[in-house]
This record gives structure tokens, C-alpha cells and sequence, in this order.
């Protein structure tokens, strides 16, 4: 299944391994925030509802 | 119907949710295919060995990187120009996006010039344009996250992007005046010959896909959760004015 | 406008701080050069472009504050943009002021720091020259900066960041006029492109800085 990297298998491993991990920690904090964000807004607007 | 229907709030928010999972899937499809093609049926370039995989990911982060400062450029005329508030939210959204290509861009760049140019790092005119771009990237979202008021940060920074993009691109010219390079040039193009080959080429058209479709998708979450965030603030500061 | 000069010199001069300040930060950052990297004569005449160019743009970072900080907190700006002024030329008059009492002094020091890291006879000149030419343009980028950071309590450090990424071609051009002088080779190319950045600079960034500061003050 893998296939052979050769004397490179570190370099190239290593380069996917970080660009995926930034890539993924980078969604993985833009949707974090989304949803904190979105929660934090609709808590708001039912208060100003409920009060005005 | 115009595109500048979309400067609404409300109705962007409800277009995008709509695409947003379209794009999303879309997105991780390209990636998925893209990259495993590239990664596990490509053969090994005969000088370069198996470091070619790696291009699946160098040249598409870079590609975005660029683009990206575009786009927030773009983005910031707009703000300038028609004073539409999801443009300006749009350019702070992207700030991130293109950091992090940019240093993936940098990252890969440098595992791949250990092995073929025996350096981690030179101070070739690509890579130091691009380290030249990070920080003007850092410098932009600094200046976000510094300044309170909403507008004043959204007309602050926009004409940093203006004045920035001007000074990237002599940044560009003064580098490449400065030192001569390690990189080859250009690897796609549409008038050259001298581009990589098939077998490279088509898995690569994929994952550029691929990032294309994540920027977006990435720029339409983050813009969304930007107007909510001004949203909140907005109702926070009425809720205490009285 | 030459009495809003002649008062940013005279406060310069009075508070003592412009000339003294920036002018011993350059010496100090030239003296330590040796202690990082050697005595070693021959290395220092091949860095001394280089590092007096870095320290007279350090120097210059410096100062950068002080020049509408001190406007700003104690309302004269305020008061200078409801005059009959453009904000265009108060802020031009502002960066020159700021080049006449930070960058002139670090070009006629430049020489003489020089004599320090044993730069060669022929760089003298052209050290001399390239900083003539290419500080103003530090100066009026350096008021931009200034501009965009001018509302917030901590900036300083976001100054540096924002600025030193726009001196990057100023440096460039500049250090290679002053390594190539010192080597002996054609200044011409490196040159010209420096004045043509600095005469850029000088005449389109005072917009965008009046521009800024006009936001800043709404």
C-alpha cells in the first residue's frame, strides 16, 4: 500500500505531516469560533428580545 | 439582481449558508482525490526522487497565499470605495487563510530545498519574498486585533493592505535585484512547454482545486462568524446604553 | 506651514531627546556589532555597509513615535486639523521635521561610526550618499506608520511590526549602494532605484498618512 519514498521517505512525510496539520488546525479553529460566535449572538438576541 | 446584493449582512449569511456545505464537501473531495492521487500513484521524478510529492502541497499553498493577499486587496477597495461592511469583514476573514499558506508555503518549501538544494533555507528571491509576505500578514492582523472600534480598524487596515500591496510588489523586484535564486521558475503556465509533466500535472490541477475550494469555503465561515461577532458587539453595546 | 516646522525643530531641540536619542542608539548598535561577531578587521570592512545601514534604520524605528504621540495626546492635532491646513502637508511637515532631527544626524554620523567598523576608503562616500538618499524615505514611511498606530496605548511594538516589512526595499537598495561603494563597483543601478523609492515615497505616502489620520481624529 505505501509506496516506496525512498532516502526522501522523512522529508516528504514530514512536509505532509505539517501542511495538513496547519491546514486541519486551521479549520478546526475557524469552526470552533463559528460556533462560539453564533452561540454568543443568538444568547444575545433572545435577551434583547425577552427585554424589549 | 446585482452582486452587490451580497453587501447585506443578513442575505449573505443566507447564501452562504447555503453553499457552504456544497463547497465544504466539494473541498475535501478535490483534497482527498488530489493528494492521494499525487501522493500514492504518481511516479518519481527521475532527478528529484519522491521529494516531488511534495509539490501537490507547495504549489497550491503558494499559489493561495498570493491569491489570498489579492483577494483582501480587492476586498478593501471595495470597502474604501462603496463602504460595504461584509467587504471589509471579508479581507479581516481571509488575513488568516493567507498566513497560513504562506507558512505552508515556507514550511514545505524548506523540507523540500533540504534534500535537493542541501540548505534548509536560502535567501533565494521567492523564498524571501514570500517570508517578506508572512510578515505582512502578521502586520495586518496585528493592526486588526489591536484597534477597538470596528470601522476605524476596518478603514485602518484596508489602506495598510493598499500601501502594503504597493510595497510587496517592490519588496518583490528589490529581492529578486538583491540575490540571485536556487528556484525555477515558473511550473505552471499556460504558454510554456517547459511545465511539469502529465503525470504531475493533473493530480496537481486537482489539489489547486482543492485549496481553491477550501480558501473559499474557509473566507465564507470566517466572514459569517466576523458579521455575527460585530453583530453581538452591536447588541452588547445597545443592551448597556440603556 | 514653516511655523509649524520651525515649532516641531524648536520643541525637538528643547526636549533634547531627538538628536541625543537616536544618535547613541546608532552608536551603541555599531559598537556592539563587534562584540557579536569578532574583531576581525577583515570581516567588519565587509559587514560596515551593512550594519550601519541597519543601524541608522533601527535608530530611525526608534523615534518613530515621537512624532504625532506627543501632538496627539496633548490635542494639538486636533487643533491642527481644524486650521486652514491640508492634513496632507501637516503630515508632511511632520516627517520632515522628523528627518531634519533624526535622519540628518544619523546620515553625518554614519562616516564616523564608520572609522569603528573599519569600513573601506572608498564606502565613506556612498555610505554617506545612499543614507541622504534613502532616509527621507524611512522618515515618511515611518510617519504612515505612526499614523495607523497613533490611537492605541500599547503601539510601539505593533509600529515595528508594521513598518519594518515596508523598509524592506528602502534597506535593500540602500545597503547595496553603500556595499557596492565600498567595493569599488558601479552605484548607478542600486542608486537610481533608491531615489526612485524615496521620491515615491515622499510624494504619494503623505495621502495615505493624511488619509489615516483623518480616520483616527473622526
Amino acid at each position: 500500500m505505501m509506496p516506496d519514498l525512498g532516502k526522501y521517505a522523512g522529508v516528504v512525510l514530514s512536509s505532509y505531516v505539517v501542511a495538513l496539520g496547519l491546514i486541519v488546525a486551521l479549520v478546526a479553529v475557524s469552526i470552533w469560533r463559528a460556533r462560539r460566535v453564533k452561540a454568543a449572538l443568538e444568547q444575545v438576541e433572545k435577551r434583547s428580545k425577552r427585554d424589549g | 439582481m446585482s452582486l452587490w446584493e451580497y453587501a447585506n449582512p443578513v442575505k449573505f449569511i443566507r447564501t452562504t449558508d447555503m453553499v457552504l456545505p456544497w463547497i465544504s464537501v466539494l473541498a475535501v473531495l478535490c483534497l482527498v482525490t488530489g493528494l492521494i492521487w499525487g501522493f500514492f500513484f504518481t511516479p518519481e521524478d527521475y532527478r528529484q526522487g519522491s521529494t516531488v510529492k511534495i509539490i501537490y502541497l507547495h504549489v497550491p499553498s503558494a499559489l493561495m497565499a498570493i491569491n489570498a493577499w489579492m483577494m483582501m486587496l480587492v476586498a478593501s477597495i471595495i470597502w474604501i470605495v462603496r463602504r460595504h461592511h461584509v467587504s471589509a469583514l471579508a479581507a479581516r476573514a481571509a488575513a488568516p487563510v493567507g498566513a497560513v499558506m504562506t507558512l505552508i508555503a515556507l514550511a514545505t518549501g524548506a523540507l523540500w530545498g533540504q534534500p535537493m538544494w542541501g540548505t534548509w533555507w536560502a535567501w533565494d528571491p521567492r523564498l524571501t519574498s514570500f517570508l517578506i509576505l508572512f510578515l505582512f500578514y502578521l502586520g495586518y492582523i496585528a493592526l486588526w486585533s489591536a484597534i477597538e472600534d470596528d470601522d476605524t480598524a476596518a478603514d485602518l487596515s484596508s489602506i495598510l493592505c493598499l500601501v502594503g500591496s504597493v510595497f510587496a510588489v517592490l519588496s518583490r523586484y528589490a529581492v529578486n535585484f538583491w540575490n540571485q535564486g536556487l528556484h525555477q521558475g515558473a511550473s505552471l503556465s499556460l504558454d510554456k512547454e517547459e511545465n511539469v509533466a502529465d503525470v504531475f500535472y493533473f493530480p496537481l490541477l486537482v489539489c489547486i482545486a482543492g485549496f481553491v475550494l477550501l480558501f473559499v469555503a474557509l473566507v465564507f465561515l470566517r466572514t459569517q462568524t466576523e458579521i455575527r461577532a460585530r453583530r453581538t458587539r452591536a447588541l452588547i453595546a445597545r443592551e448597556q446604553r440603556g | 506651514m514653516r511655523a509649524l516646522l520651525a515649532r516641531d525643530l524648536r520643541l525637538a531641540v528643547r526636549a533634547g531627546g531627538g538628536f541625543g536619542l537616536g544618535l547613541s542608539f546608532f552608536l551603541i548598535v555599531t559598537v556592539l556589532v563587534p562584540f557579536g561577531v569578532g574583531p576581525e578587521t577583515a570581516l567588519l570592512t565587509r559587514i560596515a555597509p551593512g550594519i550601519l545601514w541597519i543601524g541608522a534604520l533601527l535608530a530611525c524605528l526608534l523615534s518613530l513615535d515621537r512624532i504625532l504621540a506627543l501632538d496627539w495626546e496633548d490635542g494639538t492635532l486636533d487643533l491642527l486639523a481644524t486650521a486652514p491646513l491640508p492634513m496632507e502637508g501637516i503630515v508632511s511637515v511632520k516627517a520632515l521635521a522628523h528627518w531634519i532631527t533624526t535622519g540628518l544626524p544619523l546620515v553625518l554620523a554614519a562616516p564616523v561610526l564608520g572609522v569603528l567598523l573599519n569600513l573601506a576608503p572608498g564606502g565613506y562616500l556612498w555610505v554617506l550618499v545612499s543614507l541622504a538618499v534613502g532616509t527621507p524615505a524611512l522618515s515618511v514611511i515611518g510617519t504612515f506608520g505612526a499614523a495607523l498606530t497613533i490611537g492605541l496605548k500599547r503601539g510601539g511594538l505593533l509600529l515595528s511590526l508594521l513598518v519594518l516589512p515596508l523598509y524592506v526595499p528602502t534597506l535593500i537598495f540602500g545597503a547595496e549602494v553603500a556595499r557596492r561603494g565600498a567595493e569599488e563597483l558601479d552605484v548607478a543601478t542600486p542608486l537610481m532605484l533608491l531615489a526612485g523609492i524615496s521620491f515615491g515615497a515622499v510624494a504619494l505616502l503623505p495621502f495615505a498618512s493624511a488619509a489615516v489620520l483623518r480616520i483616527n481624529l473622526r
